[in-house]
């Protein structure tokens, strides 16, 4: 029962993944892969209820494991892959009018986003360090091809970039889990379970010091540049920008949510190990080093998927911070940040890559008047930029004040005010780069693309996505309990 | 084997694994370079078995003939087969030059055995003892990448610091669990085959596998 309930998220998009495989993309398969996000969700909710109610599942002796937190995390890649996948028929059908795609292209893409998702679900559900290192660097390995799904010259250097930049990040994460391995041999667990989290934290006061102090910045630094933050960030806005728009969705949305929370259970082993103060200020510098980076890039940005790309440096930095203050309040307010972000940035890339069907140009100063010429997808993209912006009702709004107030409340009133002045002025940038696309007269002066009802029809998913955030951050149900819960694993 | 016997051999395969990462960054050949990853694989395969002999540990022995067949055998096979289509064999232009490089390796060197300090404290071993080679070659490793301007120069030091790490790993703790060493095996043989594909199309789209002609992309 509990190999079932935790291996379905794995086996249901891995099965879709070689339906498509013999099917191809056609009329009939296009929206597999929506039911397979749809499964997705259904297992994660069902994992979630059962973690809260009857206590963590394990199974495969020990290898895989259903905490609330892994449920939480388990919704939100159902949820937003849900919306990536929803928009992936027009998406694809966009691409074959521009005579970017044919049949083998639209098969590849759709076999490799269900690979895609099969590889993050198990590193959600996988219990052992050394299994979720193999599903997150997988997860590189099946995303190349979709960053370089174009073919252009700018798409194989994102994908070289990508590609190198991310192994080499993570391959020292390698190093980190291995030397955290001999520590923990050292310290007396079986082979087996020296990489489990949960045995490592219990045994973590017998751990070495030293050596565990190099594993865990190793293993910060390496899962980091898969989570976009600072020094290994600078294939993050290259591959998100070219990659294709349901891609970039699920890639800011929930892979670096994924490799971030990695980061949040090893700093539970650290945080006994070591004491709370060699995570949270490894954290608060990767934190306010990336804010850094992100606000000064996005003042002079000129490419639109390029500046969400670094708006979603900007929330991971930001999520940082959250985790650096460790308190129950703080990760509560990451774990909604990482939910509300996550179908805000599909939502907003999604109508970002519409948009980039519709005007053939990425560039700000080439898409004024969007607003009067492409209402729908404008009017998806102006709310999306809003929901990533903070404001009320949607869900970062209620996040970014509980970061705000928990960050004071622990003592870390400098970083915490030093961090918002950054995200003040990323916002500033955003609003201000978003306010020339959408409004103006129209330099193209082409005629709108098909009827405003088809275009109603293919946003349906995205418009869904929105008031999804609108109703979490309004109402907190049905995500409170389940956030309560997960919380207190995320941190101590 | 007496244990002393299983000792000499493992120091002497941890030194052939040291001399060939340094070798990798002295040779500008690209095909030196491959054939010294191909001897340090082999090195690595050895160190493998030596523990095993070492630790009365025969399941060492299966992992020793898989790290040999993947890293000595079939990576090196592909970097040799991606040199072939591209034609093109020398590194000209390093960032850093040859002889800079060798003074920089003798100083990351020096650097690894400071850092392996607390690993190599935590047993007596002597497979702990040689640890610090491992940590060389992932640092001689990420020189290589950020020095060498051809993408089959970066793809080679990927492979040095990944064999790095595969070392630290046996020397300090006799490799981590089989099912993760295969995964990590089969995730290093995708990424050196992604990198394969994506130099075939970077040929195609630029004309040569220079990263300098990769600035397309920037803020």
């Amino acid at each position: 029962m509990n190999t079932a309930l935790l291996l379905a998220p794995v086996v249901v998009p891995a099965a879709a993944g070689v339906l498509y495989l013999f099917l191809g993309w056609r009329r009939t398969t296009r929206h597999l892969g929506t039911v397979s996000a749809a499964g997705i969700l259904a297992f994660g909710i069902a994992l979630a209820v059962r973690a809260v109610h009857d206590g963590t599942a394990v199974a495969a002796s020990g290898w895989l494991r259903g905490d609330p937190l892994a449920g939480f995390l388990l919704i939100v890649i159902g949820a937003v892959a849900f919306v990536a996948c929803a928009a992936s028929p027009a998406y694809l059908a966009g691409e074959r009018a521009a005579e970017h795609g044919d049949a083998a292209s639209e098969r590849r893409f759709a076999v490799l986003v269900q690979a895609f998702l099969a590889a993050m679900c198990l590193a959600v559900v996988g219990a052992n360090l050394g299994l979720v290192w193999v599903a997150i660097e997988a997860t590189t390995t099946v995303t190349a091809f979709l960053v370089g799904h174009r073919r252009s010259r700018a798409a194989v250097e994102a994908a070289w970039k990508y590609v190198v930049i991310c192994s080499v990040g993570i391959a020292l994460a390698l190093l980190g889990i291995v030397v955290l391995y001999a520590a923990a041999r050292h310290a007396g667990l079986s082979e087996t379970s020296a990489l489990s989290f949960q045995e490592l934290a219990g045994h973590a006061h017998a751990l070495d010091q030293q050596a565990t102090r190099m594993a865990v910045a190793l293993i910060v630094l390496g899962f980091g540049a898969k989570a976009g933050l600072a020094p290994l960030h600078s294939w993050l806005p290259d591959a998100h920008s070219q990659a294709p728009a349901p891609v970039s969705a699920l890639m800011s949305g929930v892979l670096l949510s994924v490799s971030f929370s990695v980061i949040l259970r090893t700093k539970q082993i650290a945080d006994v190990a070591l004491g709370t103060g060699f995570v949270k200020t490894l954290m608060l510098i990767a934190a306010l080093a990336t804010l850094a980076v992100a606000a000064l890039l996005l003042i002079g940005q000129r490419d639109y998927k390029r500046m969400l790309a670094y708006s979603s440096m900007e929330h991971m930095g930001l999520m940082t911070l959250g985790a650096a203050a460790g308190t129950p309040l703080a990760l509560s307010a990451v774990l909604l940040h990482i939910a509300g972000h996550g179908l805000g940035k599909a939502a907003a890339f999604c109508a970002a890559g519409r948009i980039l069907q519709e005007t053939g140009t990425s560039r700000i100063d080439a898409v004024r008047g969007l607003a009067a010429r492409s209402p729908v997808p404008a009017g998806t993209f102006a709310t999306a930029v809003l929901v990533l912006l903070g404001f009320p009702p949607f869900a970062l709004f209620a996040s970014e004040l509980g970061i705000a107030r928990a960050g004071f409340a622990a003592g870390l009133g400098w970083p915490i005010a030093a961090g918002f002045t950054l995200v003040l002025l990323a916002f500033a940038a955003i609003a201000a780069h978003t306010g020339r696309m959408l409004l103006g007269a129209d330099p193209l002066q082409s005629a709108p693309a098909g009827s405003a009802g088809a275009a109603l029809r293919a946003q349906t998913p995205l418009i869904a996505a929105l008031v999804a955030v609108a109703f979490i951050g309004v109402a907190g149900w049905p995500l409170a309990h389940l956030l309560n819960a997960a919380a207190p694993l995320a941190g101590r | 084997m007496n244990g002393s016997a299983d000792t000499q051999i493992l120091d002497f395969a941890c030194g052939l694994f040291l001399l060939a990462a340094v070798g990798a960054l002295w040779r500008r050949e690209l095909s030196a370079v491959i054939g010294l990853l191909a001897v340090q694989g082999a090195a690595l395969a050895v160190i493998a078995a030596a523990l095993g002999a070492d630790e009365h540990h025969p399941e060492l022995y299966a992992v020793a003939a898989g790290v040999g067949l993947l890293r000595a055998g079939v990576l090196p096979g592909l970097a040799r087969r991606a040199l072939a289509a591209s034609g093109e064999d020398r590194e000209s232009q390093p960032l850093v030059n040859v002889a800079s490089s060798l003074l920089a390796a003798a100083a990351l060197v020096l650097l690894a055995y400071a850092v392996a300090q607390p690993l190599a404290r935590l047993d007596a071993s002597p497979g702990a003892r040689a640890l610090p080679v491992g940590l060389a070659s992932v640092l001689i490793g990420l020189f290589m990448l950020v020095a060498r301007r051809k993408a089959l120069s970066q793809v080679a030091g990927f492979l040095l610091l990944d064999n790095g790490i595969t070392a630290v790993a046996f020397l300090a703790a006799a490799g981590v669990p089989l099912l993760v060493e295969i995964g990590v095996s089969f995730d290093l043989l995708l990424v050196v085959l992604v990198l394969r594909v994506l130099t075939v199309r970077m040929q195609s789209a630029f004309g040569a596998t220079d990263l300098d002609d990769l600035r397309e992309l920037h803020d």
